[in-house]
């Protein structure tokens, strides 16, 4: 009954796209438009909540060294810190906007766990060649957030912090279990099962 | 053409534009799912759905593109729509 990892990216996929355009059409129309509704100010910080909520359960049942249980253990509590210090930040129960750099230090711990928990080289196969891929987008698209903390107001951080969203989707979705990446398969990977 | 009046058909452009922009956002999403699924239709087990279990019947890479683009236009686009209007009128 368990899904397939290729699966489970795929779900991922899914809630970053839906992260992305919540986050691109509130660099379009501007936070105060944004906010003039107040559920569609819970959107994105609980989007990503839970999508950190869903990532124990990958944790326990889909990790298979210390390494991937750490690297997805980290990805669960950043998400679940940054969804929550954005939600305080909506509510209003958090007053300071340094609470944003919460979500910058997840994009931070993300690329490097993406780059410390994969073992094989880029072109070893392409789930291996996406994670170094999304570990490499998260470190150099971590100014964004950053930017969108310190300076809120510039809509370049706000796009650019939401089209990485988009970007993460893509690369999820282009994942699977056993695939050539360039044409390149590593002998000792496997045969690819469809 | 006055100072004051030029300055409100720029906004009334960047608006419309605002409005263009955000109307296209969930279509454009789907689109993309769609031509995703003509393009690699073997991404889709629907059309092949014989001996498939649960999963690959359930998780389909394009379908769920189409889905969100589909619930974003649906949902979230009229109401942000009407209360950019609301915002940028005078």
């Amino acid at each position: 009954m368990m899904p397939p990892a290729e699966h489970v990216h795929w779900l991922f996929a899914t809630g970053f796209l839906a992260l992305g355009l919540f986050l691109l059409a509130e660099a379009i129309v501007g936070t105060e438009v944004w906010q003039k509704r107040p559920w569609r100010s819970y959107l994105w910080p609980s989007t990503m909540f839970l999508l950190g909520l869903f990532m124990w359960p990958v944790m326990v049942f889909f990790t298979s060294s210390t390494l991937h249980m750490i690297a997805h253990g980290a990805w669960a509590e950043w998400m679940m810190l940054a969804g929550a210090a954005e939600l305080g930040l909506a509510r209003g129960k958090l007053k300071s906007p340094l609470w944003r750099l919460a979500i910058f230090g997840a994009f931070v711990v993300t690329g490097i766990a993406f780059l410390a928990h994969e073992q094989n080289p880029w072109l070893f196969q392409r789930s291996a060649f996406l994670h170094h891929l999304l570990g490499w987008t998260f470190l150099v698209a971590a100014p964004f957030p950053l930017g969108r903390a310190l300076r809120p107001r510039m809509a370049v951080f706000a796009t650019g912090f939401a089209l990485t969203f988009v970007v993460v989707a893509v690369m999820l979705y282009a994942d699977r279990d056993l695939a050539p990446i360039f044409g390149r398969l590593s002998p000792v990977a496997g045969v690819p099962h469809r | 053409m006055s100072t004051e009046l030029a300055s409100e058909v720029t906004t009334t452009t960047r608006s419309l534009a605002r409005v263009y922009v955000l109307s296209g956002l969930g279509p454009a999403t789907a689109l993309a799912g769609v031509l995703w699924a003509i393009v690699q239709p073997y991404r889709l087990t629907l059309l092949h759905p014989h001996g498939q279990g649960f999963w690959w019947l359930a998780v389909e890479p394009p379908l769920l593109v189409i889905l969100v683009g589909v619930l974003f236009h649906l949902l979230v686009v009229p109401g942000l729509v009407e209360d950019l209007e609301a915002a940028e009128r005078p």
